[in-house]
């Protein structure tokens, strides 16, 4: 049977892995608080979105 | 192809589908909104603005259409009476989706359902909370 004729190295590995690889979602600063947070969702830090309360962050006090 | 699929199955059969939709939309007209997935909140989206266009119209053919899809008469008396006379003036989208983020546990995309001028009363209320709360901080 055919054999592989050398040991794949980790730069073909993982530059083969990389490449099956998803994209990350983008966090962009939220306009109100600045924390990151994803587009088109509720900032997790602050609850608003597009200038609105939406949901109430538990402050921890 | 996506030809003539009109409707999302989320995985049940249709009787279950049927169940979880009404009560998906009972629950928004007495809480005002709801926070469910992202697929089930489109999925009791499009049945709410049904709802409401028959509660608009609001003949006793309506009615009763309505209490066989929602199967709750208080839920439907609550629609015809406080919420679809709210959107006399508006044709169509009488509800919005907000997206919130992903769950823990299964990842799964959340978002809020709520009625588009009328979730005043919960978000105003959470407001008042969220700034006292960053004040005490
Ligand atoms: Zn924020």
């Amino acid at each position: 049977m055919a054999q592989p004729k050398s040991k794949k190295s980790k730069s073909k590995t993982r530059s083969r892995k990389m490449s099956k690889h998803g994209e990350l979602p983008i966090a962009v600063p939220c306009p109100e608080c600045g924390a990151p947070r994803l587009t088109h969702r509720v900032c997790p830090s602050c609850g608003m979105y597009k200038g609105r309360q939406v949901v109430t962050i538990d402050a921890g006090e | 192809m996506r030809h003539r699929k009109k409707t999302v199955k989320l995985g049940r059969t249709s009787a279950h589908r049927d169940a979880l939709l009404s009560g998906l939309v009972c629950n928004l007209i007495a809480e005002k909104r709801i926070t469910t997935t992202l697929a089930k909140a489109r999925a009791a989206r499009s049945m709410a603005e049904k709802m409401v266009t028959l509660g608009k119209r609001g003949t006793l053919a309506d009615r009763r259409r309505a209490i066989s899809l929602l199967r709750r008469k208080d839920r439907v008396a609550e629609l015809f009476n406080d919420i679809a006379p709210g959107y006399a003036g508006r044709a169509g989208g009488y509800t919005r989706i907000i997206k919130v983020g992903r769950r823990m546990g299964d990842n799964a995309e959340q978002a809020i359902l709520e009625w588009v001028d009328r979730a005043a009363v919960a978000p105003k209320k959470s407001t008042e909370e969220n700034e006292s709360a960053t004040t005490a901080e």
